[in-house]
C-alpha cells in the first residue's frame, strides 16, 4: 500500500494520480498494448522488406514453428501462476519424443499406445515434481531443476545414448523391426486445407481450454489466489497442495504433447530436438507479462509471447540474419517486454 | 560520567502520520540513566512507530528530541547508532548473519566498516570478538556457526553487539517472546547489569512477568497517544486497565442471552500443563474472547479451525463431533474464521474486493465448474451494501481500500455463506471507528442462527460488540462475564491474574 506523507512532493503526486484516474494516458495505452502493436510494426516492415513473408503458407509456417514453443509456454504458465516455475519442461517434452519413437520404433507399437504412454508420462513427472515441492519442501527451482537433469540423463538410458530411428541396430545386434506410423506422423505434418497444419489446430484448442480453465473456472481462481496469496487461500479452505500438485501436472501433460507434435515433425527420436525448448517457452511465459498490460501470468500472453518470437525469429530469418543472432535477439525482446511489465508499471504507482 | 536518574532522552510534543493514520500523536517521553523503562500497549498502539523514530528508520513529522541536553534530528539508524541509541529487534534473526560464526557475527561492525582494512584477518576479527564478550562477561563457542546456537544465545550475540558500542540508550523489543524460561532469566541477569552500569533500557514485552521482575518505570499507550505513566511499586491493574480498557463504560446494552447450544467444548487443554476447560456457544450470541497477548487466545481458536491441534479434550457442533484437521474441513463442517492480520492470511493483494470476497465459496458461484459472474457480482454486491464499504466498484484491487474497508471485505468474504460457528481474531485491528462500528452492527445483526466468537484484547471493543465476555488467561479459559452488570474491575484482575502469583506469559 501506498503511504501519503505530507512532504512537499505530495501535490505533485496526488495531481498525476488524479489525472491517471480521469483520462486515460499515453502510458497507460503503451503499457497495455505496446507490445501488440511492436508485433504489428514488426510484421508490417518484415513485409514490406520481403513480400514473401506475408503470404498465408508462410504465416502458417510461423505458427507451426511456434506451436511446441507455445505448448510448453501455456503449461508453464500455470506454474508461473501458483508463483512457481517448472525448469523441468524442455527435458518432459524430449522425454516424450524420445518415449514416444522407443514404443513405435522398438516396441513396434501403434500411434494411440504411443501417445497414451506420452501423456501418462508427462503427467506424472508433473506428479513427481509436485510431490517433491509440497511433501518434499523442495524449493520449485531446485526441485524442477533436479527433475531436468535427471530426464536428460535418463531418456538417453534405453537407447544407450543413440537417436531412434527406423531400422537402427539394437543391444542385441539385431535391428528394430517398428517405425514411425503414418497417423503419428500426420500428427506433426497434415495440413488442414493444405495450408493449417495440425500442430497449430492442436496448441489453438489447447490454448483455449487453457484459457476457460484459468481465466473462467474456479479452479483457475484458486490458482491465481495460490500464487498471490498461500497462506490466505489455505485459510479459505483450498487444498493448497493438491492444487499446487495439479498444475505441475498440467504443465508436465502440456509438456508432453509438445513433444508428441516434435516427433511427429521430426520423424526421429532425436536426442538433440528438445535443447532450446525451455528457453523459449519461457521467454514466451514472461513475455506475455506485457500484453495488454496483465502484469501476471495469462495463457493470452503467452500465446502471444510465443507468437512474438517466432514472427521475429522467422522474419530474420527470411532477411537473411545469421542464425547466431537469434538468441541475442530474443534476449533483448525479452528483457524490454520484462522492462514493460515491471520497469514502467512500478514508476507509475504513487 | 552523569548521574544516575538523569534524563538521556527527552522527547516533546512528536507526532507522526501514515497517510491518514496518526500514529503517534503528541507524544512526550523520558529516559534515564540507569532505569528500565517498560513500554506497554496492545498490537497498533503505537510503540513500534515510536521505537522507530527513536532509532532513526521513520523521521517524526513534528516534536523534539534531545540526547543529553542536545537537539537531535535522526534521518537514518546509523545517525541513532552514532548518537548512542542500539536497538534489538523482536525478530533477532534480522540482527544476525546466520552463515556467519558467533566471531564474525560479534565483529560485525568491525568488519562493514567502510573505511577499514580490505583484508580481514581471522585473529583480528577473533580479538574483536573477544573484547566485545568481555563487556558482557559472555563466554560464547566463537568459532561456531550462529545457525548452530539456541534462540536465546542468539539474542545475546544482538546485545552484545549494541553493547560493543557503548550505547547510551539500548531498546529491546520483546526480547523474550521466543525464549525459554531458563533463557530468559540468563538474560535478566544481563539487563539487571546493564542498569547498574548507567545504562537507560527501554523495555518493550506483553509478558507481565518481565515487566514485574525488571521495570522501574511503565509508560503504557494506547492510539499513539502515552495515556499513563506508573512508577515502582507498579500497580499492575492499573497498567492492563490503561492498555486495554480505559473508555469502557460498564453495562450499557443488555445482553442477548442466546439460543440452543451450538458449540460444546469439554475437558479442552491447549498444552500440556494447561488447565483444562469447558465453554459453550450458543446460538445468536456474540461471545468476545479477551485476554492479553499469549493468553492462548488465537491457539485456540485455531484448534476450532483445523489449523492447529489441542493437547486434549473435545469439541462438539450442533451434538456432532468437531473434526477439523484443516481449514477445509472446518468450513465443510460450518466453521468459519478471520484471522488476525488481514494482509498476510486473509487477502490476496492482486485480486480485486470481488475476487477475495468470493474466494471461499467459489463452488457456489459456479455451474460445470464455470464461475458464473452474475451470481458472483450478485453477492458481493450485497455485501459491499450490507458492510457500507466504501470502494469505487467491486472490481478494484483490494489495495485501493483503507484499512478498515478492507477488514469490512474480510467479514463479507465470511457472511457470504451461513455458518455454524463464525470466529473473528482481532477484527479490529488497525480499523478506524467508523468502519468499526459498522463492523460491529452488521455481526450484531447477523448473529441469529449461528454461535459467533470473537477474539479482542481490548475492553472497549469487546463491549462494544459482546453479549458475554470469555477471559482467558495462561492458556486456559478464567472466567465468563454477561455485559449485563459487567464489573469492569473484577474483568481486569482476570486478565491480569491479580491476587494470583502465578506470572503468565
Amino acid at each position: 500500500m501506498s503511504t501519503q506523507s505530507p512532504n512537499p512532493a505530495a501535490p505533485v503526486g496526488a495531481a498525476q494520480a488524479g489525472a491517471s484516474k480521469s483520462a486515460f494516458t499515453v502510458k497507460d495505452f503503451v503499457i497495455k498494448f505496446g507490445l501488440l502493436i511492436i508485433l504489428a510494426v514488426m510484421i508490417i516492415i518484415f513485409w514490406r522488406l520481403e513480400p514473401a513473408f506475408a503470404n498465408a503458407r508462410n504465416m502458417f509456417s510461423i505458427l507451426q514453428a511456434v506451436s511446441v514453443t507455445a505448448l510448453l509456454a501455456l503449461g508453464v504458465t500455470v506454474t508461473l501462476a501458483i508463483a512457481g516455475f517448472d525448469l523441468s519442461i524442455g527435458s518432459t517434452a524430449a522425454m516424450s519424443l524420445m518415449a514416444s519413437s522407443y514404443v513405435m520404433v522398438i516396441l513396434n507399437q501403434g500411434t494411440v499406445l504411443a501417445v497414451i504412454v506420452c501423456l501418462l508420462l508427462g503427467a506424472f513427472i508433473g506428479f513427481l515434481n509436485g510431490v517433491l515441492i509440497v511433501k518434499g519442501r523442495i524449493p520449485d527451482l531446485l526441485a524442477t531443476l533436479g527433475m531436468m537433469f535427471l530426464l536428460l540423463g535418463l531418456q538417453l538410458i534405453p537407447t544407450g545414448g543413440r537417436s531412434i530411428a527406423k531400422g537402427m541396430t539394437l543391444s542385441d545386434g539385431s535391428a528394430a523391426t517398428g517405425s514411425f506410423t503414418d497417423t503419428f506422423l500426420a500428427l506433426g505434418r497434415y495440413r488442414l486445407f493444405d495450408l493449417v497444419p495440425l500442430p497449430v489446430i492442436i496448441m489453438l484448442v489447447a490454448a483455449v481450454i487453457l484459457w476457460v480453465f484459468m481465466e473462467r473456472s474456479r479452479y483457475g481462481r484458486v490458482l491465481y489466489a495460490i500464487g498471490g496469496n498461500e497462506k490466505a487461500t489455505r485459510l479459505a479452505g483450498a487444498p493448497v497442495e493438491r492444487y499446487k500438485i495439479a498444475a505441475y501436472m498440467i504443465s508436465g501433460l502440456f509438456a508432453s504433447i509438445g513433444g508428441i507434435l516434435l516427433a511427429a515433425r521430426v520423424g526421429r527420436g532425436d536426442v538433440t530436438s528438445g535443447s532450446s525448448l525451455l528457453l523459449d517457452s519461457v521467454a514466451a511465459a514472461l513475455i506475455g507479462y506485457a500484453v495488454l498490460g496483465a502484469k501476471k501470468p495469462n495463457v493470452f500472453g503467452t500465446a502471444i509471447g510465443a507468437l512474438f518470437v517466432g514472427t521475429l525469429l522467422n522474419g530474420l530469418t527470411m532477411l537473411n540474419a545469421p542464425y547466431y543472432a537469434q538468441d541475442f535477439v530474443k534476449g533483448l525482446v525479452l528483457v524490454f517486454a520484462l522492462l514493460f511489465t515491471f520497469g514502467f508499471a512500478s514508476s507509475q504507482r504513487r | 560520567m552523569t548521574e544516575p536518574g538523569r534524563e538521556v532522552i527527552r522527547i516533546r510534543g512528536l507526532n507522526k502520520r501514515f497517510g491518514s493514520t496518526h500514529a503517534v500523536i503528541d507524544v512526550d517521553l523520558d529516559i534515564r540513566r540507569g532505569e528500565v523503562l517498560a513500554l506497554m500497549g496492545a498490537n497498533g498502539a503505537g510503540k513500534s512507530t515510536l521505537i522507530k523514530i527513536l532509532c532513526g528508520v521513520h523521521p517524526a513529522d513534528s516534536g523534539t528530541m534531545e540526547i543529553d541536553g542536545e537537539a537531535v534530528d535522526f534521518r537514518s539508524p546509523i545517525e541513532a547508532c552514532e548518537a548512542g541509541i542500539h536497538t534489538v529487534h523482536q525478530i533477532i534473526n534480522d540482527g544476525v548473519v546466520q552463515q556467519l560464526t558467533v566471531a564474525e557475527n560479534l565483529a560485525l561492525d568491525e568488519i562493514c566498516r567502510p573505511e577499514g582494512p580490505m583484508l580481514l584477518s581471522r585473529t583480528a576479527i577473533t580479538a574483536r570478538a573477544r573484547e566485545i564478550q568481555a563487556i558482557l562477561g559472555l563466554d560464547l563457542p566463537l568459532g561456531r556457526a550462529m545457525s548452530e546456537l539456541g534462540q536465546a544465545e542468539r539474542q545475546l550475540v544482538a546485545i552484545a553487539r549494541a553493547l560493543s558500542h557503548d550505547p547510551k540508550v539500548l531498546i529491546l523489543d520483546e526480547p523474550t517472546s521466543s525464549l525459554s524460561e531458563a533463557e530468559a532469566a540468563r538474560l535478566f541477569v544481563l539487563i539487571e547489569d546493564l542498569r547498574a552500569r548507567g545504562v537507560a533500557i527501554v523495555y518493550i514485552s506483553h509478558r507481565m512477568s518481565d515487566i514485574r521482575r525488571l521495570a522501574d518505570r511503565a509508560v503504557v499507550m494506547r492510539d499513539g497517544r502515552t495515556r499513563a505513566e506508573f512508577a515502582r511499586p507498579l500497580d499492575f491493574d492499573g497498567i492492563v486497565h490503561a492498555m486495554v480498557g480505559h473508555r469502557v463504560s460498564e453495562g450499557t446494552r443488555a445482553a442477548v442471552s442466546g439460543g440452543r447450544t451450538v458449540v460444546e467444548i469439554r475437558d479442552f487443554a491447549l498444552t500440556p500443563t494447561s488447565a483444562p476447560f469447558d465453554l459453550d456457544l450458543r446460538e445468536g450470541e456474540v461471545v468476545v474472547l479477551t485476554g492479553l497477548i499469549g493468553a492462548g487466545k488465537t491457539e485456540f481458536a485455531e484448534c476450532l479451525f483445523g489449523t492447529a491441534t489441542p493437547h486434549a479434550g473435545s469439541v462438539t457442533i450442533d451434538g456432532k463431533p468437531l473434526s477439523a484437521a484443516s481449514p477445509q474441513h472446518a468450513i465443510a463442517q460450518g466453521v468459519f474464521m478471520a484471522h488476525e492480520d488481514r494482509g498476510n492470511s486473509s487477502l490476496v493483494s492482486e485480486f480485486s474486493v470481488l475476487h477475495n470476497m468470493t474466494l471461499p465459496f467459489l463452488r457456489h458461484f459456479s455451474k460445470l465448474s464455470l464461475v458464473v459472474p452474475d451470481q458472483e457480482r450478485r453477492a458481493a454486491t450485497g455485501q459491499v451494501g450490507d458492510l457500507a464499504i466504501k470502494c469505487a466498484s467491486i472490481d478494484v484491487p483490494i489495495g485501493s481500500l483503507s484499512g478498515g474497508n478492507q477488514q469490512k471485505v474480510v467479514l463479507g468474504r465470511w457472511l457470504i455463506q451461513p455458518c455454524r460457528l463464525l470466529i473473528l481474531d482481532e477484527p479490529f485491528q488497525g480499523v478506524d471507528i467508523g468502519a468499526r462500528q459498522d463492523i460491529g452492527r452488521r455481526l450484531r445483526e447477523t448473529a441469529a442462527g449461528r454461535a459467533t466468537l470473537v477474539i479482542c484484547a481490548d475492553l472497549e471493543e469487546a463491549t462494544e460488540i459482546a453479549d458475554r465476555i470469555v477471559v482467558m488467561r495462561d492458556f486456559s479459559v478464567v472466567g465468563g462475564h454477561s455485559i449485563d452488570g459487567l464489573s469492569l474491575d473484577a474483568l481486569v484482575a482476570e486478565i491480569s491474574g491479580a491476587g494470583t502469583h502465578a506470572t503468565f506469559a
